[in-house]
């Protein structure tokens, strides 16, 4: 039974090796990397259900106890996760024979993808701070596959800077983890939750978590340090582009969420302000580089860097409405970017161009596209009723209740100046002159259905608020309760 | 013992940033090289340098080298291993298909 919290690592990783060996084989391995994709999503599925029924799984691998071997932790928020992840690997699988190169599907395409998408779940679900280090390694090895992937000269260009600044952040994490097991003598985060409250040393505790924040700021792009992002997420294929835009930035998130609720909330009036400033300078700079960029896809990457933001001042709000809104936004939005990036990449593609200014009158004969496009731009600036409104209502109200009325107005300008950007280049592309991509590239067309897929669930997000939202807030309770965390994993050790 | 270990790692830890702000490839990559090396030797001197000291074996032993840090550094040094290869080839691509290894003229907007 606790073994099953293995299977989110596992399915994708098996698929991943033996999908490279029929990599010569293209129809084969297209067909085979859906089948293992919905397998995933099936067994996924399944997870979710066992978790929030039965309630969380802890596998201590090869049985050692809790605080000395490495365990695999599988409570709602890491289900939830991993669930939204598989849906989205499920859509980037689906879409890649649309976009990619024939060539370039043959060079092991598949098997990167899986394996990018095991790292991703493994630091979902991992109970050590280490791990999650060397999983973050995993999906950064296959993301570096993955950017390179082509090897165009733009695309080089711009990959030696995200291989650079990824590996220097990798170097502060292992810095990081030497300092906290300097002061702490663990690197178990629920022990290590556990002596950083009986510790009362909140100085040094506080220094160590702000050199943590900022590795996890520079792989979550947090500002200041978002400015590798924009650039390096638009060079390769859209399909990577989706899965980068979806899960990277998030699993930097996520490692924010849970390391700074479990373990380094001694400080809080330093935390919390550092998180709800950097969130709110991240909401302004980003917004202002969507709205600065005439090309299509930089205006998805761009839109990226908001999102973020609003998640870091949930953080930093620190109550009950504030994390829920965090993570309800983090669900949503792994979907809805994925999708964006996928419907910004069927239009580049059938109008051979990324330049907005050099489109015009597309709804005419793509009205699909355009009217998906459209929703994805009001849930991503959170139109009511779409699941955008829901994860900034629960954080607007956070925000209230905490007095933090400068935030409110930050994040409400922000959501404007989204939509904004997202409408100007609706209006663009698709109205006025010309018909761009008057000729139909069959190839591009089947990538509406997944994209049309993901908004589905974007959709359902919204208008099944009712079911989804009490999950979430149960979610939210537990995180400002890290007692809970320590008894689910160290109960044996006691 | 701890103390000069640290300085080392300090002086190296140093000497990786001069190197990864200069403008040729190869001495960034040098530069990220000496940073692991730094990183790991910090690692082995937060865990406390001991010798003479076996693992803990049995019950009672109170003079004990922690092996936890050692494995980790294991792990990191493996993975810096690969990531610093990888990051040698697509240097070397990167080269060849842009023709210079000056980060300068390696940035540019025309990403269309």
């Amino acid at each position: 039974m606790t073994n099953l919290a293995i299977l989110p690592i596992l399915i994708p990783f098996l698929a991943g090796i033996l999908l490279a060996f029929t990599h010569n084989r293209i129809l084969l391995t297209r067909r085979l990397a859906l089948v293992f994709a919905v397998i995933h999503v099936a067994a996924m599925g399944f997870l979710l259900i066992q978790v929030l029924t039965e309630g969380s799984i802890v596998l201590e691998t090869g049985d050692w106890m809790a605080p000395y071997g490495i365990i695999l932790v599988l409570d709602p928020l890491s289900v939830l996760l991993v669930s939204t992840t598989s849906i989205i690997l499920l859509a980037a699988v689906w879409y890649a024979p649309a976009s990619v190169s024939r060539e370039q599907e043959s060079f092991y395409f598949y098997s990167f993808i899986f394996l990018l998408v095991t790292g991703v779940s493994g630091a979902f679900v991992t109970g050590d701070l280490f791990n999650l280090f060397v999983f973050f390694e995993v999906l950064l090895m296959a993301s570096y596959a993955l950017i390179t992937h082509g090897g165009q000269k733009v695309q080089l260009r711009e990959s030696i800077k995200y291989v650079l600044i990824n590996l220097f952040s990798s170097m502060l994490f292992v810095t990081a983890i030497s300092y906290i097991y300097a002061v702490l003598g663990t690197v178990n985060m629920a022990q290590l939750a556990e002596r950083a409250a009986a510790a009362e040393q909140p100085g040094i505790i506080t220094t160590v978590a702000i050199l943590l924040f900022f590795v996890f700021a520079t792989k979550g792009a947090a500002f200041p340090l978002y400015y590798w992002l924009p650039r390096s997420y638009i060079v390769p294929n859209p399909v990577v582009s989706a899965l980068f835009g979806a899960l990277l930035t998030k699993v930097g998130v996520y490692s924010l969420i849970r390391t700074f609720t479990l373990i380094f909330h001694q400080q809080p009036e330093i935390m919390d302000q550092l998180f709800i400033w950097v969130g709110n300078l991240t909401m302004l700079f980003g917004v202002i580089g969507a709205l600065a960029s005439r090309n299509i896809k930089l205006i998805v990457a761009y839109n990226i860097i908001p999102a973020i933001g609003f998640m870091l001042v949930g953080i930093g709000i620190f109550n009950h409405d504030g994390l829920s809104g965090s993570i309800y936004y983090l669900l949503q939005d792994m979907i809805v970017k994925a999708a964006l990036f996928l419907l910004a990449g069927i239009i580049a593609a059938l109008a051979g161009t990324s330049d907005i200014n050099k489109m015009g009158g597309m709804i005419r004969s793509h009205p699909l596209l355009g009217w998906l496009f459209f929703l994805a731009g009001l849930v991503l600036a959170g139109v009511p009723p779409f699941s955008g409104f829901i994860g900034k209502l629960l954080l607007v109200r956070g925000a209230f209740e905490k007095g933090e009325t400068v935030t409110v107005i930050i994040m409400l300008l922000t959501s404007l100046l989204i939509l904004l950007s997202i409408v100007r280049a609706f209006i663009r592309v698709f109205w006025g002159e010309g018909e761009t991509g008057k000729e139909q590239k069959r190839k591009y067309l089947r990538g509406i259905l997944p994209a049309g897929f993901l908004m589905l669930f974007t959709v359902f997000l919204g208008i099944g608020a009712e079911a989804v939202l009490p999950t979430v807030q149960h979610i939210a309770d537990y995180l400002l309760n890290p007692q809970a965390y320590m008894e689910l994993v160290l109960k044996e050790g006691r | 013992m701890e103390i000069i270990m640290i300085v080392l790692a300090g002086i190296l830890f140093g000497f990786a940033i001069y190197n990864i702000l200069q403008k040729q490839l190869l001495r960034i990559i040098i530069g990220t090289a000496l940073l692991s090396h730094a990183a790991h030797l910090f690692i082995l001197t937060m865990g406390k340098l001991k010798r003479g000291a076996s693992p803990v074996l049995t019950d009672g032993t109170e003079n004990y080298t922690d092996p936890l840090p050692q494995a980790l550094i294991l792990t990191s040094i493996v993975i810096s291993f690969g990531v610093t290869s990888l990051l040698l080839v697509l240097a070397y691509r990167t080269v060849k298909t842009n023709g210079t290894d000056n980060m300068e003229e390696l940035r540019g907007n025309d990403h269309d």
